[in-house]
C-alpha cells in the first residue's frame, strides 16, 4: 500500500473518532468534571491553608490529571472492540501502529486537550502564582499525550477482559511515575521563580520516546488481545 | 477485477485448534482455488468461528499453518490482508456513524474497488439510507451494511461468519447473489452458516467440524 | 552444536528430563552456598564500626534487590524470545519468573525497612532505592494480575511478555527519575546501602549469597516451568506415558 492511501486512512480514522466523540459529547465532559472535582476535594480534605495548598497544588493537579486520563483510557479501544471495528483495523492493509497513532491522537484531542482549558482555573483555586500556572500548562501540553500513548498499551492488553478497569490502573499507573515526578516538580520549581528548561526537556524526551515506541507495543498488544 | 494464478491459492496444512483444553479440530487441511467456495458446518462450539479467525490471521493455530500462494500468512501480514475481507459475528460497523461514513472508513482500510459507495449500498438494498444513523437501522439492515463492506475494497478472499444472521428470505437472496457474482469473477469464499448455503453455480467443498 | 543443544532444550519433553536431572545439583549448590554465605556473613565478618551488627541484614537485602532487577530483565528477555520466535518454553520461563521476582522484591523491601528502623528510627523512609523497589513491586504485581485475568494460557503469556518489555524500557527511566526526585526532596541523605569501599570480609559473604540466590531462582523457576510444561502438554503422548509410568 502506498503512503497516499495510508495518509487517507489516518486522517479518515482521526476524523471518524472525532465525529463519534461529538455525537456522544456528553461522555466527553466526564473526565473533565472528574479532574475539577478531585482537585477541589483536596482543600476540603486537608484544610484551605494558602501556603500548604500552594506547596502541594502542582502535585494535586498532576495526580488528578493522571487519574482523569486513566478513567478515560478505556474509550480508546473499548467500543471499537465491542462492535468489531477493532478487528477490521487489524485486518487492514495498513500498518496497525499508524492506525493506533490516529486513534491515540483523537483520544488526546478529546480528553487530554480539554484538561488544559480548566487547568488555569484549578491553578487559581489552589493559589498558584502566574509563572507556575504557565508552566503547568506547558507540562500538561507535553505530558498528557504521554498519558494517552502509554495508556493505549495498557488498554490494548486489557480490552478483551470483562473487568479490565481495575487491572488497567495497576498496569498503567507505575509507568506514569517519571512523568508525574518531573511535571509536578517543574511547576514547583517555576513557583519558586527558577528556570524549568531541564524539566521540560526531560518531559519532551519522554514524549518522543512514547511516540516512537508505544504505537508498536500497542499494535502488538492488540493482536494478542484479539487472538 | 481480481487476479488469478498460483499466487491466489489458500491452503491449510494440518491445522489444530485447542480451546479450554478441548481439541476442536486437528490435522485439518484443505485447498481453496479462485472461483471456489468453502462451507464450514458443525454444531455450536465445534470451532467454525475459530477456524475462520485462523484463516484471517487473527488467531494462531496450535499447530499447522495457513498459506496464501505457498507463503505463511503470518509472514505476509498486510500483504495477505489486502486480498481478504472478513465479516465476523460482530458487524464491524459503528452505530453512531451513517452507512456512508462506515463504508468510507472500510474502504480506506484496504485497496479501494471501482464501485462507488452509493452503488455498494444499492447492491445490498440499502438505497435511501445513506445518511441515517446506523443505530436507527434494523438488525437485518445493519447486517447487510456489514456485508456491503465486502464490496468497497478490491479483495479476492471473503471470509464470512454466519453472513445470513438476522436476514429475511429476501435479504438472503440478495446476499447469495453477491456471493455467486464474487466467485464467478474469480473470487474465493470461506463461509460458515446455519442455513443451507445456496451456491448452485459455484464449486463448493464442505467441511463438517462435528464429524 | 550449540544450536542443536538449544533446539533440543526448547522441546518440552527434553526440557522436562534435562531440568529434572539438573534440579538436585541446583538444590545442593543453593544449600551449600547459603550456609557458607550465612556463616561468613553472620559469624566471620566483623561488626561495622558505625552500624554494629544491624548491617548484617545486608547479606539478604542486597542480593534480593539485585535479584529483583535481574529477574525482571530475564522475564522480559524470555518474553521477547517467546513472542518473536514463538518458543513455548521461553513463554513458560518468563511467566514462571514473575512471582519469584515479586517475592524477591518484597523481601528486599521488608529487609530494607527492617534495616532502616535502627538507622532512621522509622520503618519507612522515602529513600530513592526503597521507592524504586516499591514501584518495581507494582510492576511485578501488574504482570501477575494481568496473567491471572486472562483465561487462555498462551494469550496470557504473550500479553504479559509485552507488558514486561514495556516495563523493562521504563525501569531505567523510573529509577533515575526517582533518584533525582529523592535528592531534590530530601537533600543528600547518607546513602546507607552504598558501601563504596567494602571490606573483603564482607564482600565474600555478599557474593556467596548473591550466587546462592541465583541458584535458588534457577531452581524455583525450573520447578515452576516443569509444572507449567506438564500442564500445557497434557494432551501429548509423552506426558501420558510419563503419568502411566509412575
Amino acid at each position: 500500500m502506498n503512503s497516499d492511501s495510508l495518509t487517507r486512512a489516518y486522517t479518515l480514522l482521526l476524523k471518524r473518532d472525532l465525529i463519534l466523540a461529538i455525537r456522544r459529547r456528553a461522555e466527553m465532559l466526564n473526565p473533565l468534571l472528574f479532574f475539577v472535582l478531585v482537585t477541589s476535594l483536596f482543600p476540603l480534605g486537608i484544610g484551605a491553608y494558602p501556603e500548604l495548598l500552594e506547596t502541594i497544588g502542582p502535585g494535586i493537579i498532576w495526580v488528578a490529571a493522571l487519574l482523569a486520563a486513566m478513567l478515560s483510557l478505556d474509550g480508546i479501544f473499548r467500543s471499537d472492540f465491542e462492535d468489531g471495528t477493532l478487528e477490521q483495523f487489524l485486518l487492514s492493509s495498513h500498518p496497525v501502529s499508524v492506525l493506533v497513532l490516529a486513534k491515540v491522537l483523537a483520544h488526546w484531542l478529546i480528553t487530554g486537550l480539554p484538561l488544559l482549558l480548566v487547568a488555569p482555573l484549578l491553578g487559581i483555586l489552589l493559589g498558584l502564582p502566574a509563572d507556575a500556572i504557565r508552566t503547568l500548562l506547558l507540562t500538561l501540553l507535553l505530558g498528557t499525550p504521554v498519558l494517552s500513548l502509554l495508556g493505549a498499551v495498557g488498554v490494548a492488553l486489557t480490552v478483551g477482559l470483562r473487568k479490565g478497569g481495575m487491572i488497567l490502573s495497576l498496569l498503567v499507573l507505575p509507568l506514569y511515575v517519571p512523568l508525574l515526578i518531573f511535571a509536578a516538580n517543574a511547576v514547583d520549581t517555576a513557583a519558586a521563580g527558577l528556570p524549568v528548561t531541564a524539566h521540560l526537556s526531560f518531559i519532551s524526551a519522554l514524549l518522543v520516546l512514547a511516540l516512537s515506541l508505544s504505537p508498536l507495543a500497542t499494535a502488538a498488544a492488540l493482536r494478542i488481545s484479539l487472538s | 477485477m481480481t487476479q488469478t494464478g498460483n499466487n491466489t491459492t489458500l491452503e491449510a496444512h494440518e491445522l489444530e485448534c485447542i480451546r479450554d483444553d478441548r481439541i476442536l479440530f486437528s490435522n485439518l487441511g484443505f485447498r481453496l482455488e479462485p472461483g471456489q467456495a468453502l462451507v464450514l458446518e458443525g454444531r455450536n462450539g465445534s470451532g467454525k468461528t475459530s477456524l475462520l479467525r485462523i484463516l484471517c490471521g487473527i488467531r494462531l493455530p496450535e499447530a499447522g499453518m495457513v498459506t496464501w500462494g505457498a507463503t505463511d500468512i503470518g509472514k505476509l501480514g498486510a500483504d495477505y490482508h489486502v486480498h481478504t475481507a472478513y465479516v465476523g459475528h460482530r458487524d464491524g460497523i459503528k452505530l453512531d456513524l451513517t452507512p456512508l461514513e462506515n463504508l468510507a472508513m472500510a474502504r480506506a482500510l484496504g485497496k479501494p474497488s471501482d464501485i462507488t459507495l452509493e452503488a455498494a449500498l444499492e447492491k445490498v438494498d440499502l438505497c435511501g439510507f445513506e445518511d441515517v444513523l446506523t443505530r436507527n437501522l434494523s438488525a437485518g439492515q445493519q447486517r447487510r451494511l456489514a456485508l456491503a463492506r465486502l464490496l468497497v475494497t478490491d479483495t479476492v478472499l471473503w471470509i464470512l461468519d454466519e453472513p445470513f444472521t438476522s436476514l429475511d428470505t429476501h435479504g438472503i437472496k440478495v446476499i447469495e447473489k453477491l456471493l455467486e457474482q464474487h466467485t464467478a469473477s474469480g473470487g474465493m469464499l470461506a463461509v460458515t452458516s446455519h442455513h443451507a448455503v445456496n451456491l448452485n453455480n459455484t464449486p463448493t467443498q464442505t467441511i463438517n467440524l462435528s464429524a | 552444536m550449540f544450536n542443536n543443544f538449544f533446539h533440543k532444550l526448547a522441546s518440552p519433553k527434553y526440557f522436562y528430563g534435562f531440568s529434572g536431572r539438573l534440579l538436585p545439583w541446583l538444590a545442593t549448590g543453593f544449600i551449600l552456598l547459603t550456609l557458607a554465605g550465612l556463616y561468613y556473613g553472620l559469624v566471620k565478618a566483623p561488626p561495622d564500626y558505625q552500624q554494629g551488627d544491624s548491617y548484617r541484614i545486608m547479606f539478604v537485602h542486597v542480593p534480593s534487590a539485585w535479584m529483583s532487577l535481574f529477574i525482571y530483565v530475564v522475564m522480559a528477555g524470555a518474553g521477547a524470545i517467546g513472542l518473536v520466535w514463538r518458543i513455548k518454553l521461553a513463554e513458560v520461563i518468563s511467566i514462571s519468573s514473575a512471582s519469584v521476582g515479586a517475592s524477591f522484591t518484597f523481601l528486599a523491601l521488608v529487609t530494607g525497612s527492617i534495616w532502616g528502623k535502627p538507622m532512621w528510627g522509622t520503618w519507612w523512609v522515602w529513600d530513592a532505592r526503597l521507592t524504586s523497589e516499591l514501584i518495581l513491586l507494582f510492576l511485578y504485581l501488574g504482570i501477575i494480575a494481568l496473567h491471572n485475568a486472562i483465561d487462555d494460557k498462551r494469550i496470557a503469556a504473550r500479553a504479559t511478555a509485552i507488558l514486561a518489555i514495556v516495563g523493562v524500557v521504563n525501569i531505567p527511566i523510573i529509577h533515575y527519575s526517582v533518584e533525582w526526585w529523592n535528592t531534590l526532596h530530601q537533600g543528600p541523605t547518607v546513602t546507607k546501602f552504598d558501601a563504596p569501599s567494602i571490606h573483603l570480609s564482607m564482600l565474600i559473604p555478599l557474593l556467596l549469597m548473591a550466587v546462592a540466590f541465583k541458584l535458588y531462582y534457577l531452581m524455583v523457576v525450573l520447578m515452576r516451568a516443569r509444572c507449567e510444561v506438564i500442564e500445557r502438554e497434557r494432551n501429548t503422548g509423552w506426558v501420558k506415558q510419563l503419568v502411566e509410568s509412575q
